[in-house]
């Protein structure tokens, strides 16, 4: 399996990452060369083998379904690139 | 005053030889002589720093102070600082101020240390020789024509340097041992959710870790006692008690199980450093420890699996830095898809956008099972193989590093050579186990550190050992000339 230009369009696109075209090859060697390196799992057959998600086994804690945070909507906001009356300003999605 | 260990130092501030004021200032000129040269602080917050230090010397004098009270430290740019720059050395939270703090910034504040200043470090923890930070590499205080590697290669160079007695540091695949290794410090990796991630910027959820960095074992513990411990803000942390870290230092090593996985031995691993390795296990014979070669046979799987583990979790967690609510936005975009692909674009380098990319790849519709989840069972099989090896043996003891310091810009044309440099410390990471480098010895100038790791929990023993060894050794005390 060896990505082209197109399919690192396309993965740039999933990521919603702007690459410059002329840095697409680069890209592409690099990332066929992490492929390569990352096919070596299919050295060992793990068909019997159970997925391990978490390295204690732990399970997800429940708590009391009780307010815990604080309103900072202000404090928030104050580091955002763009808003106003409380909102976050993005480009008109909707006409 | 800067080469004393956190235990002097303490001495020196409750005997009131010395003010936190007076030992700030020490280390703050320090930092202004030195860090230009080596870049190892992104931030330096002195005034914060010189305004907690005045309040540690009112605990003094109302003799409230406790153990580490009004000692400095540094904290590496990855935890959350409240009203302080937060940039994970990346150009994408270049202005980003921390509304809140980490729960691991929280607890060193409770102690009473004082926080110097924000380290650099590879931008999102992603690297091996903190070159691909925003603001620039980090020397190597050694060396300054090498790298301190990465990614926690600011608090490494920070410490080396004695530019501050102590740091935190944070785990992934490597990042707080083979800097430790490169620079000559004693770093320790905890186990898997001992200590809170909250606040701590997410890189690969699964694996990251914070730990403590210093210039030996004893103020590791002091500093873990602190770092420790459950918190129901992080999913993932261990409801389990905190031991006295220090109470077992002192511990005789008579009859430990020393193991050397032959894998650590092989191809790839510098003659010189298997050298000082060889060396150093020869001490812990001396004192008392028993040595036999096992075997961890899935090792080769370890760097494989970590590139789409760590990756996958990365991308989806980098999806956060949208250019919306906090962050980096582009000039004037279009549309809505616009501003994410520039923000973006433009505020991630090289590296990130890369583990991006091949996450984003591993995780798309159709090969989720032949990436990730087959990661997820090489990960197993990894693990299996360390409890296996822990019934028989203690601690497991290698190389940190394949190699020393190697010289700025050596790797960063070839990412994959660059990832071999964590060959050693990345299927730990996977296993969830605790691991440490200590000093033990140099080659042509330049120190490697020893490897030890432990069962789940077993810190206290790893810090142990590595005190033992520390009190027939003196590499650990070792400081680069030009910063005595």
């Amino acid at each position: 399996m060896s990505l082209d230009k197109s399919d690192v369009e396309k993965i740039a696109h999933l990521a919603r990452l702007a690459i410059d075209e002329s840095t697409i090859p680069d890209y592409a060697r690099d990332l066929n060369n992490i492929l390569t390196l990352v096919e070596q799992m299919s050295a060992v057959n793990t068909d019997a083998v159970s997925p391990m998600a978490h390295p204690l086994d732990a399970h997800q804690r429940l708590r009391e379904d009780v307010v815990s945070e604080t309103d900072q909507r202000e404090l928030f906001q104050s580091i955002a690139p763009k808003t106003d009356a409380g909102v976050y300003l993005v480009p008109q999605v909707i006409e | 005053m800067h080469n004393k260990t956190l235990s002097e130092l303490s001495a020196l501030l409750h005997n009131g030889d010395i003010t936190s004021v007076e030992l700030t200032q020490h280390f703050l000129n320090r930092i202004k002589t030195h860090n230009g040269n080596l870049n190892a602080f992104i931030s330096v917050t002195e005034e914060s720093a010189l305004a907690q230090a005045a309040a540690a010397d009112k605990q003094f004098a109302d003799k409230t102070a406790g153990k580490l009270t009004g000692i400095p430290m540094a904290h590496k740019d990855i935890f959350c600082t409240k009203g302080v720059r937060t940039s994970c050395a990346s150009k994408m939270l270049d202005k980003f101020v921390a509304p809140y703090n980490a729960t691991v910034v929280e607890k060193i504040a409770a102690s009473g240390m004082v926080m110097l200043g924000k380290t650099n470090m590879d931008e999102f923890a992603m690297g091996s020789s903190n070159e691909t930070s925003f603001y620039g590499p980090v020397k190597n205080p050694w060396d300054t024509d090498r790298v301190p590697g990465g990614s926690s290669g600011g608090s490494a160079a920070a410490i080396a340097a004695r530019l501050a007695p102590a740091a935190t540091g944070t785990d992934t695949g490597g990042s707080i041992r083979q800097p430790s290794s490169l620079c000559n410090l004693t770093g320790l990796k905890p186990t898997y959710g001992r200590v809170s991630r909250y606040g701590m910027i997410a890189f690969a959820s699964s694996l990251d870790q914070a730990g403590p960095m210093a210039a030996n074992a004893e103020d590791a513990a002091l500093l873990l006692n602190v770092m420790s411990g459950f918190d129901e803000r992080d999913s993932t942390s261990v409801e389990r008690d905190v031991p006295d870290y220090t109470a077992n230092l002192n511990d005789s090593l008579q009859g430990l199980r020393i193991g050397l996985p032959k894998e650590y031995f092989g191809e790839g691993l510098a003659p010189e450093v298997a050298e000082i390795i060889d060396v150093a296990i020869k001490e812990f014979e001396k004192l008392g420890a028993t040595v036999k070669e096992i075997s961890l046979p899935n090792t080769s799987l370890a760097i494989p699996t970590y590139y789409v583990v760590a990756p996958a979790e990365c991308s989806s967690n980098l999806s956060r830095m949208d250019g919306v609510r906090f962050g980096h936005r582009c000039d004037d975009p279009k549309d809505l898809l616009d501003l994410y692909q520039r923000s973006r674009g433009e505020g991630f380098g090289d590296e990130v956008k890369r583990r991006i990319m091949i996450g984003t790849y591993a995780l798309s519709a159709g090969y989720y099972d032949a990436y990730y989840l087959k990661a997820q069972k090489c990960r197993r099989l990894i693990s299996d193989d360390f409890q296996q090896a822990f019934e028989e043996v203690d601690v497991i003891m290698g190389p940190t590093a394949p190699t020393t310091a190697f010289k700025l810009g050596d790797k960063t044309d070839d990412p994959v050579a660059m990832y071999l440099a964590d060959i050693y410390t990345i299927n730990t990471n996977l296993a969830g186990l605790p691991g440490m480098s200590i000093p033990a010895g140099f080659a042509n100038g330049l120190p490697a550190g020893l490897q030890i790791i432990g069962n789940y929990f077993d810190e206290a023993r790893l810090l142990n050992v590595a005190h033992q060894y520390q009190q027939v050794t003196n590499w650990h005390k070792q400081i680069p000339t030009a910063f005595q």
